[in-house]
């Protein structure tokens, strides 16, 4: 089974301030692994997990980049950005707090549901941010 | 019936072997191969996309010839509330329903009818609390095979009720059944059908073992021999009973209005479709209760197999639906009683789009693919018979394509090998040399 360490590497650059954009990845991702045969439930935490986390990097971090690496066992995604950092990361993984901004808001985003719908949907979730620098969300979906 | 049976068919002699299908194909069923395309039957879902853009017709939806009712002692119309949109000048139901018994049949039973037993039961259904929301229509088959091989997390979410069209054969068999002594057998019951996708659904049911839909005929056909005799009938017969919700079945947004919730959505044009169904994927839309997805722009009137323009007929339908809103539900849960009108068949996920059974090899394969895929001009041009770059990559590493079939890659192939036999040709053996001076 040494065959199992086989890993597919996918890189995206998300563009930010474009909500139209948002998904896009998520969306080729989806589409990859229902072609390698995902099971269809892994196929959905996966793509929820990541579109929330492309639109987080749109809203927050002006776009950042998305590596995913895809083995049999696991799906891990890692979200990097250059944005302004989490100063208070248990407090932005409460339920409701959001930090986006009224227009963002007006637009049916930013209800505070991002980071706890990206913990809800993996088995495993790492914050990595350092205010004005920047924030490297690291997530696992085990399959 | 084999799985696969399709009505959606190509005409080889009148195929130019274009590009128009290939790139409008909403499952990528379509590859261009020897100048003509070639259905893909595994991934085709009947939805007549193909058949609505091809300037050649060369596609087209195979249904059952009219004088196939003749087979049978007694013969019922199913027509479906599109028909009714499809008459200038036309206002009376009664008298289209007339006209279906001048041209052959003895009786009809009309499928808008069948419709509001279906929002009754669809009612019934939300009330038992065993709904998963966004609940999605079933009415259309185009959408549920869709669902069936792209998007298998809302397998669970489509509502497991009979379309209007089974619903209608059963209620119309057990009822001329009962009223003249005949077999089930012996009443051959004919649905008149605006799309490919219903004719397909009476050959491989999905929900159940079995259609009792014994044929269908395009709505086409029946209008051109309607057409003929529609101002000649002067003794009109009473026959219609549906109303106005039922009617408005033949439209977009006519299931949700039937069903009177208002957190709903209507989508209709097969790519809209795909596209609500992303997002429900993405759990975008989870404030929603009931999402009516329609694979026809306008809904069944944009049928390939209708005759009237569907915005017309869109409008038609809706004036003549009112004319009927005083006729509204009367006592469908009868009838509810009478048939068994949810699924008895689950819809299970068809992987179609898998690169390969195991999952190392579909991964060796998806590395090689993304390769290739690089390596690809990204035009999207369709000339090597694949509908875009990526899906020629996927084509190569399943092994019917090859990476010359790209004009490009071979334009760049036959320059590469251009410029080595100039190379050659200017190479001399030392004997013949000249000693430079």
């Amino acid at each position: 089974m040494a065959e199992n360490n086989k890993v597919i590497r996918l890189h995206y650059e998300v563009d930010g301030e474009d909500f139209s954009l948002a998904g896009e990845a998520s969306s080729n991702v989806k589409k990859v692994l229902k072609q390698l045969g995902f099971d269809p439930q892994v196929v959905r935490k996966v793509a929820i997990a990541m579109y929330e986390g492309e639109i987080n990097m749109v809203i927050h971090a002006q776009g950042g980049t998305v590596e995913v690496e895809i083995t049999p066992a696991q799906i891990k995604m890692i979200l990097q950005d250059q944005g302004p950092g989490i100063p208070d990361i248990d407090l932005a993984m409460q339920e409701g707090y959001s930090t986006a901004p009224h227009k963002i808001r007006e637009l049916g985003f930013g209800a505070g549901m991002g980071l706890p719908n990206m913990k809800s949907y993996t088995d495993e979730m790492h914050i990595r941010s350092e205010v004005g620098k920047g924030t490297t969300v690291e997530m696992i979906v085990k399959t | 019936m084999s799985e696969y049976f399709h009505s959606v068919r190509l005409e080889k002699e009148k195929c130019k072997g274009c590009t128009n299908c290939i790139k409008r194909c909403p499952t990528e069923a379509i590859r261009v191969r020897n100048g003509k395309a070639k259905i893909i039957k595994e991934r085709c879902i009947d939805c007549g996309e193909c058949i609505r853009v091809c300037p050649y017709h060369a596609k087209k939806a195979v249904t059952d010839p009219f004088e196939d009712i003749f087979n049978y002692q007694y013969r019922v119309a199913l027509p479906a509330p599109t028909l009714y949109g499809q008459f200038k000048n036309v206002w009376d139901i009664d008298m289209i329903l007339t006209g279906l018994k001048r041209i052959g049949f003895d009786d009809v039973f009309e499928v808008a009818r069948a419709a509001e037993v279906v929002s009754l039961a669809t009612k019934r259904f939300f009330e038992s609390g065993r709904v998963k929301k966004p609940a999605i229509s079933s009415a259309c088959p185009a959408v549920v095979r869709l669902i069936s091989v792209r998007f298998p997390n809302l397998i669970d979410h489509i509502i497991p009720i009979k379309s209007p069209m089974e619903v209608a054969a059963r209620l119309a068999k057990r009822k001329i059944s009962l009223q003249t002594g005949l077999k089930q057998e012996e009443i051959g019951v004919f649905f008149i059908t605006p799309c490919a996708a219903k004719m397909t659904s009476t050959k491989v049911p999905v929900g159940s073992d079995n259609s009792f839909v014994d044929g269908v005929i395009a709505m086409k056909d029946v209008c051109l021999k309607l057409a003929a005799i529609l101002g000649k009938i002067d003794d009109v017969e009473k026959l219609s009973t549906s109303g106005m919700r039922g009617i408005c079945w033949a439209k977009s947004g006519g299931e949700s209005a039937a069903l009177g919730d208002e957190k709903n959505i209507s989508v209709d044009g097969i790519h809209h479709v795909i596209k609500v169904l992303e997002e429900l994927e993405n759990d975008k839309l989870s404030d929603m209760d009931f999402v009516e997805a329609l694979s026809c722009t306008g809904g069944c009137v944009g049928g390939p197999l209708t005759v009237e323009n569907n915005f017309v007929a869109k409008n038609r339908v809706r004036q003549i639906a009112a004319l009927n809103d005083k006729r509204d539900s009367v006592e469908e849960s009868a009838y509810l009683d009478a048939i068994d009108i949810a699924w008895t068949n689950h819809v299970t996920y068809r992987p179609v789009m898998k690169l390969d059974n195991d999952m190392i090899e579909a991964m060796k394969k998806m590395e090689i693919l993304e390769e290739i895929y690089k390596e690809l001009p990204g035009l999207d041009c369709g000339s090597c018979g694949s509908p875009s770059c990526r899906a020629l990559a996927e084509d190569i590493v399943r092994g019917f394509a090859t990476e010359t079939d790209c004009i490009f890659m071979l334009r760049e192939k036959v320059r590469t090998l251009t410029k080595e036999m100039m190379d050659l040709e200017s190479k001399m053996p030392p004997a013949f040399r000249k000693e430079e001076e």
